[in-house]
């Protein structure tokens, strides 16, 4: 509790130990008339002067309607018909909800605060003098900093010395440490474990991860959603329709009962409609919606998803269509060895002889065929390498003539090879000219894709679409392992936009279509799509750019566990403005038919508030993962 | 040019209407309340003096509520 809470708290425990001496002395001693208002006039002015003076200053700048003025109108009301108990009572219980919301949604904005608790304090910089602290702010670009194992890592750079493994889990979600080694790039935000870490700087602070996640982060509140619009607009209806109709039921009905002859009642019908003051006080869902929202932001925030909007939850939450890009997206992006087949060697053995052919060439195969090999590549080993462009390479390795590359090189070397039935690239192995196998290179799918596709579909996702500039073999391969429904393939960057834009055409209505790329060359797309999701697209100003919704890892999974987030967002959303709206409508009429008395009055306005907020803070617990059923 | 203040204030309502005194004084080209965040988002009219609009977007915020805070 700050300090402010606190001295309400000692309000609060006086007015009510006054009070309750106050209703005490009226039972049992029955006083007069001036001393009953008296005794109770004394907790009133101890729990309600501030009120009193904010309502009086409220009317001087124009600013009636507004909670203070109700509840100061329906208080002194009271007072004046005598009611003197209910009138402090009333006061009392409003400072009570108030006091308790105020709690509550401070330490909400702590637990969202900690969950994006990645800004640094400091930064370690290494000069000529030793280490020197400094705010991040003003470290330069290529200045060398030290980072210790405990730390944050305060800015974007490359490892310049020192090994250490990394918790990247403020970024990305993932709690498995990333290992990092010279020469490495790391991201600001990250948490140093083990080893100590000297880093060179490759962007000011400001433009560095962690800087532009918090911005993202802060920025979301700019973009309202409908619901929270809808919430100010009735805010602003609502409050002086009941005024109105107060009005109306305190000086209104006894006219007209006068007007019939009836007896005019005017102390009942004005207790009625200060009744319906106390509970026209939109204050549940004007704080309570926002709340949601922004909870729900933060806590998606500390999975590793950024949603840029709570405009975005609410179209997230309305997602029916996933169109994906293949490369990048479903698969790694990289080539792999996928296979080795009809060897003559030893698998491990034919890898090696291809790697050490392939050791010095720059095409992506070769890469990662050396990759795959994970051995030790004697330079000695190797003489005579000559590259045929187009074709493959031949070498000759311990006095062997070896040649590898695809079916024209095979046929160049007159060697007759086997055809292969996996998709990918075929690397075939000829030695001494005879045929020893191949091996089969590909794109990988990542590893949770076909999870993924599957967790889309249990969120109630009505139609998966794979859109890819590889061929049909390829991309027919990957749609079938994932399950995908729809497949688009040989596209250009410009086809991808086209396709989408015949599937907003198509969309049932009221949904929305979603497009997932790697933000590489598909700014476009994920712009038109209804949601973009950029995902891995940590340091890819482009994509962040673009998208609605930016996964900062590259795993797949996240992407139904953003539409779950933004529905449960959403469901919290609407269960609130149905309750809230709810309750108090009931009461209203309740009031109005003379059921309800203040007590009940009290409920409408500070229970429904802090029933609200606790509901809307549910969104800060995280769920359990279950992916697949 | 856009800033952005640390703000205190109570109540979600009280906030909107801040950000709506806000955006309707003299200077300011826009601006926006995140309650949750407590920060308010100001842009200013080019040419206008901060410290100045500043001024009077506190003045027009105390008028809406009374114990509300900017820090500028």
């Amino acid at each position: 509790m700050n300090r402010k809470q606190k001295k309400t708290l000692m309000r609060i425990i006086a007015a009510l130990i006054l009070l309750l001496a106050a209703a005490a002395v009226d039972i049992i001693a029955g006083p007069a008339r001036y001393i009953r208002l008296v005794i109770y006039l004394v907790p009133y002015i101890v729990i309600g002067y501030d009120i009193l003076i904010k309502a009086f200053k409220g009317i001087i700048n124009g600013q009636v309607f507004d909670e203070n003025f109700l509840m100061a109108v329906a208080t002194v009301g009271a007072m004046a018909l005598g009611e003197y108990r209910e009138g402090s009572a009333v006061m009392l219980f409003y400072q009570i909800g108030e006091l308790f919301q105020s709690i509550a949604v401070g330490r909400s904005r702590k637990n969202i605060a900690a969950l994006m608790d990645i800004r640094p304090d400091c930064a370690y910089v290494e000069t000529e003098g030793g280490v020197e602290e400094c705010d991040p702010d003003e470290v330069e670009v290529g200045s060398i900093i030290v980072v210790k194992p405990g730390e944050k890592i305060p800015i974007d750079g490359v490892i310049t010395e020192g090994n250490s493994a990394l918790n990247t889990a403020a970024l990305t979600g993932e709690s498995l440490p990333v290992d990092v080694f010279e020469g490495d790039s790391v991201s600001s935000g990250s948490i140093n474990m083990t080893g100590l870490l000297r880093i060179k700087t490759t962007k000011p602070f400001g433009e560095s991860t962690v800087s532009k996640i918090l911005e993202l982060v802060e920025n979301s509140g700019e973009r309202k959603s409908r619901s929270e619009n809808f919430i100010s607009k009735f805010a602003r209806y609502y409050t002086p329709a009941v005024c109105i109709s107060a009005l109306m039921l305190g000086v209104g009905v006894p006219l007209i009962r006068l007007a019939l002859n009836m007896q005019a009642g005017l102390g009942m019908w004005i207790m009625r409609a200060l009744t319906f003051l106390v509970i026209s006080c939109p204050c549940a869902l004007v704080i309570s919606i926002p709340l949601s929202f922004f909870a729900a932001i933060g806590g998606a925030g500390s999975e590793g998803i950024l949603i840029k909007g709570s405009n975005f939850i609410e179209t997230l939450s309305k997602t029916k269509y996933v169109v994906f890009d293949k490369t990048g997206t479903m698969t790694k992006g990289v080539f792999e060895v996928v296979g080795i087949h009809h060897s003559k060697l030893e698998d491990r053995k034919l890898l090696e002889i291809a790697a050490l052919a392939e050791k010095n060439s720059n095409h992506p195969i070769a890469r990662c065929i050396v990759k795959a090999a994970q051995c030790e590549l004697d330079d000695s080993r190797i003489s005579d390498i000559k590259e045929i462009s187009g074709e493959g390479i031949r070498a000759v390795i311990d006095g062997k003539e070896i040649y590898i590359g695809n079916d024209k090189l095979m046929a160049r070397a007159k060697v007759s090879h086997k055809d292969c039935s996996s998709v990918g690239s075929v690397v075939h192995v000829a030695i001494d000219g005879e045929y020893m196998g191949h091996i089969v290179v590909a794109d990988v799918l990542k590893k949770d894709a076909a999870a993924a596709v599957s967790a889309l579909k249990n969120t109630g996702i009505l139609q998966t679409v794979m859109l890819t500039g590889d061929g049909e073999a390829a991309a027919e391969a990957a749609a079938k392992e994932l399950n995908i429904d729809k497949l688009y393939s040989r596209l250009m960057p410009e086809d991808k936009v086209k396709k989408v834009e015949e599937l907003l055409d198509d969309k049932r209505a009221g949904s929305a279509v979603a497009f997932v790329g790697d933000g590489i060359n598909d700014a476009p797309v994920l712009t038109r799509a209804d949601i973009g999701i950029a995902m891995g697209a940590l340091g890819s100003d482009a994509a962040i750019e673009a998208a609605d919704v930016v996964l900062m890892d590259d795993n797949p999974l996240k992407i139904s566990k953003a539409i779950r987030i933004a529905k449960k967002c959403m469901k919290i959303v609407y269960e609130n403005i149905v309750f809230a709206i709810g309750v108090k409508l009931i009461c209203l009429i309740l009031g109005a038919l003379g059921i309800a008395n203040m007590w009940l009055a009290i409920f409408a306005d500070v229970g429904v508030m802090v029933i609200a907020v606790l509901n809307a803070i549910r969104m800060l617990r995280r769920e359990k993962s279950v992916y697949v059923e | 040019m856009k800033k952005t203040y640390a703000i205190e204030v109570d109540c979600a309502n009280c906030a909107n209407k801040m950000e709506a005194a806000a955006k309707n004084t003299e200077g300011v080209k826009d601006a926006s309340v995140n309650f949750m965040a407590l920060k308010m988002k100001v842009e200013f009219d080019e040419g206008a003096d901060e410290k100045t609009v500043m001024k009077n977007v506190l003045k027009a915020c105390r008028k809406v509520e009374p114990d509300c805070e900017i820090e500028f």
